[in-house]
């Protein structure tokens, strides 16, 4: 069989079939050595199957796939390793609790010859070299829970390059990472590319794709629709082939009537972490805060909302102060608490939607004491579930089924339902595709106009410009600087973002 | 409009997710026909009302602690002091009414009062202490309790209770054993509580995610106090029971009682992972416990081998679960 056209991995007319759901149809992809090439696509395009049918997680039902001009099936994850091919998760593999050289060698264990105890000596040499290689200050006999996130996305990088990898497959790779962390990632894949190495790059964030990326792939609906150069494209051009029509408007912003001060906050203090935070924060308002990952946002909410405690610090609703030492007591006034990490805090994944929905307006709907109506319950959830239009719609649903954005309206409808005043979201979109993410932005809009309070915390920086009526911007503990919406730039807050001027 | 295309949810999907955790019911449901079954063709005395209402009787005990310990199992957590718990309120009562002579009403309520502090007490261990899992906390309570029952008897066994006290293990309304009246009695209560009471749900809630539940403004430690608390009264009213059974308090009372327990919850389907579980597959798999010690003590099996037996029965009922787990896992993927 002759090498088909000089690809490393060329996949033909790929089909993958689900119970009553065609993931993948037709799908052609080729991977060059050497090449970054992008895949980009809607949630449930079929990203997430193509790559487990490339690393052997799944295996195809119709077509071919040849690798370097041989022609091959995996029928599990070692046979696509050992042909090259390793993929770095969205969630990380790592084991925090042991070392980046146990980490990186997990699995390919060296032993002394002879003796057949572990080779540290041999494997800790090797593994740093990979380290350095990558020109990232790790100490490999460190247990991998002593560095961050974007560390660890190198110390994977460092695994794959020990195993040989000919082609890395990066999942979201920048999902965790703060905006110079990303950076460097994006450098380091430069890298590979300059070892020969290829990388299949999936991202949500087209500004990244766009910057690193030498070929785009763009998938929807299980079918290949275009591969471009990426010369031959732009982020426009992208989105509008990603969801098969032109989005009409990305930030569908409607200032809504703003009233009393429903918020303030004075000297929320919790030493080491968050610093003398002070504001206010009114009725149908939208107030952003951006700034860098670990720069206190989330923090900041998680001690407002009571699920941490602060050092010192006062919290007034409605111009009334109020003692705020748990969850419980911050729903009672009124708040609400839209986490970052959906899955592991925002649901309970096994439970279906009306559970969720209704588990903490509970008491809402209870006579004699503790009972629940449950007839009321129901038909006022399902009333929500329809108003959101939450996708499928079905209440019984378990909500591990669903996709980032209706998993996201579940955890509204909660809050909703709960009659909540003051919003707290974090990150409201992450990981949420194009479309869904203006169905989010729109409920925000809505629930201003409804008279709620809302913040939203979030890394995107277009997100923060687009929806705030005003913008906090925090820098190590701090509030850095406030803009308004309509006179702030980019680059002023990512000035403020990484320290470079202080609050006058 | 790409969120439809995901691959699964549909109302299909939500049916069979019923369908299967009827199944889920239904299997060891099956399992425990199957028994009977069986039992029935191998002795002819298995399927008359005497020993019909005898396993009724035996199985009792084991199912009130069983539903305690479901409510500790769909949080997460496990509750090994149970036997020790029902030693220590049935030989205080003991003392109480036959050596002091106290009223027997006062008598059970200091029984039950006795379970419910102990279970608290498990409860306060884990939050407000915050040891790190109930495995370590009633494991020491199990050993307290078992030791302070020792200590206020001298270790020696208590007879002769008056009449009301035996009534509910002892009693019988026509052919029909009070004791399994109360189960099916207490089991109904359960089944409410668990369904239809914010408390219900919120034990399911803590046991499929903690942080969840937590941030969703429901206070953790009151439910645990509370499924703690509970566990250790249902152990004190298995205690009640067996004191009516036997006329006997002892101290070593309810030796591994927690693993029969813990057998039938998780025989009954209970995840042990939490959040998964329903008080009718607990029933089914105390049962199950009952009928298969039962079937062995007709077909003559000595005491040891039925000790193996129980046990391979155990291991056999959670691979079974383990299997049909595999199966759904596969069918979604």
């Amino acid at each position: 069989m002759a090498t088909i056209g000089g690809y490393f991995l060329s996949l033909k007319k790929i089909c993958k079939n689900f119970p009553g759901v065609k993931a993948l149809d037709n799908m052609d992809l080729d991977i060059k050595p050497g090449e970054i090439h992008a895949l980009v696509g809607e949630n449930g395009a079929g990203k997430s199957t193509l790559i487990k049918i490339l690393t052997g997680a799944y295996q195809y039902d119709e077509g071919e796939m040849y690798c370097q001009g041989n022609k091959v099936c995996f029928s599990n994850p070692k046979d696509a390793y050992t042909l090259g091919i390793a993929c770095i998760y969205q969630e990380l593999s790592l084991a925090s609790n042991m070392t980046v050289t146990e980490n990186i060698f997990l699995g390919r264990e060296l032993r002394i010859p002879g003796v057949g105890l572990l080779d540290y000596r041999r494997m800790n040499k090797i593994a740093q070299q990979a380290i350095d290689d990558l020109g990232i200050e790790v100490d490999v006999r460190k247990l991998v829970e002593s560095y961050s996130m974007g560390y660890r996305q190198m110390i994977e990088i460092a695994r794959a390059l020990v195993a040989n990898a000919k082609l890395i497959i990066m999942d979201e790779p920048t999902s965790s990472l703060s905006a110079k962390e990303v950076k460097v990632l994006l450098e380091k894949i430069h890298k590979l590319k300059e070892k020969g190495i290829a990388v299949v790059y999936i991202s949500h964030h087209l500004d990244e794709v766009m910057e690193v990326a030498d070929r785009v792939t763009v998938l929807r609906d299980g079918c290949k629709i275009k591969v471009m150069d990426k010369q031959d494209t732009d982020k426009n051009n992208l989105i509008q082939l990603m969801v098969g029509r032109a989005l009409a408007e990305k930030f569908p912003k409607v200032p809504a009537k703003q009233g009393n001060v429903a918020l303030r906050v004075e000297g929320i203090t919790i030493d080491g972490i968050l610093d003398n935070i002070s504001f206010e924060l009114r009725t149908g308002e939208v107030l952003g805060f951006s700034g860098l990952v670990g720069a206190g946002r989330t923090e900041l909410a998680r001690a407002i909302f009571g699920a941490d405690k602060i050092d010192s610090g006062k919290i007034f609703i409605n111009e009334q102060e109020v003692k705020i030492s748990s969850p419980e007591d911050a729903i009672h006034h009124g708040m609400a608490f839209l986490t970052e990490d959906r899955k592991g805090q925002g649901l309970v994944l096994m439970h279906n939607i009306r559970f969720n929905a209704s588990l903490s307006g509970l008491k809402r709907f209870c006579s004699f004491g503790h009972f629940i109506n449950t007839k009321a319950m129901n038909a006022e959830v399902d009333g929500l579930i329809k108003e959101l239009q939450l996708r499928p719609s079905n209440p019984l649903l378990t909500t591990r089924l669903l996709s980032g954005g209706n998993q996201q309206k579940v955890v509204i409808a909660k809050w909703l339902c709960s009659r909540s005043k003051i919003f707290i979201f974090d990150e409201p979109t992450r990981g949420i595709d194009v479309g869904a993410k203006v169905e989010v932005y729109k409920l925000i809009n809505r629930l201003a106009a409804e008279g709620v309070a809302v913040i939203v915390i979030s890394s995107e920086l277009p997100e923060v410009m687009g929806i705030s009526d005003r913008i906090l911007v925090m820098h190590e503990g701090r509030i850095a600087a406030e803009f308004s919406h309509s006179e702030v730039t980019p680059s002023q807050i990512m000035r403020a973002a990484t320290g470079g001027m202080s609050n006058e | 409009m790409s969120e439809n295309l995901q691959p699964l949810p549909d109302y299909d999907q939500a049916h069979k997710r019923k369908i299967r955790e009827m199944m889920q019911q239904l299997g060891a449901l099956l399992g425990l026909v199957g028994l009977c079954v069986i039992l029935a063709f191998s002795s002819e005395y298995f399927m008359t009302m005497d020993n019909i209402m005898n396993i009724a009787r035996q199985s009792a005990i084991n199912s009130l602690v069983a539903l305690g310990m479901l409510l500790t199992i769909l949080t997460a957590g496990i509750d090994l002091s149970v036997g020790s718990i029902l030693a220590l309120s049935i030989v205080t009562m003991g003392i109480v009414v036959v050596k002091l002579g106290v009223s027997p009403i006062i008598g059970i309520v200091v029984c039950l009062g006795i379970g419910a502090f102990v279970g608290l007490v498990n409860g306060l261990l884990l939050t407000k202490m915050s040891l790190p899992h109930p495995f370590i906390s009633t494991m020491g309570t199990q050993s307290v309790a078992r030791g302070l029952a020792l200590i206020i008897t001298a270790a020696s066994p208590i007879s002769n209770f008056p009449t009301e006290i035996q009534f509910l293990g002892g009693g019988f309304i026509g052919p029909v054993p009070i004791s399994f009246i109360l189960v099916i009695f207490v089991y109904a209560i359960f089944h409410i509580v668990l369904n239809y009471t914010t408390v219900g749900r919120h034990i399911y809630a803590v046991g499929g995610n903690p942080e969840a539940t937590r941030l969703s403004g429901i206070n953790i430690h009151n439910v645990l106090l509370f499924v703690y608390t509970i566990s250790g009264l249902m152990a004190a009213l298995a205690g009640l029971v067996l004191v009516g059974r036997v006329n006997s308090a002892y101290p070593l009372a309810g030796l591994a009682y927690e693993s029969d327990a813990i057998a039938a919850v998780i025989i009954g389907g209970a995840s042990f992972m939490g959040g998964e579980g329903t008080v009718w597959g607990t029933l089914i798999g105390a049962m199950i416990m009952a009928v298969v010690r039962n079937g062995l003590n007709l077909l003559s099996v000595s005491s040891e081998m039925q000790t193996v037996a129980i046990g391979v029965v155990i291991i056999l009922a959670v691979y079974v679960d383990v299997l049909r787990h595999k199966a759904a896992k596969k069918s979604k993927a």
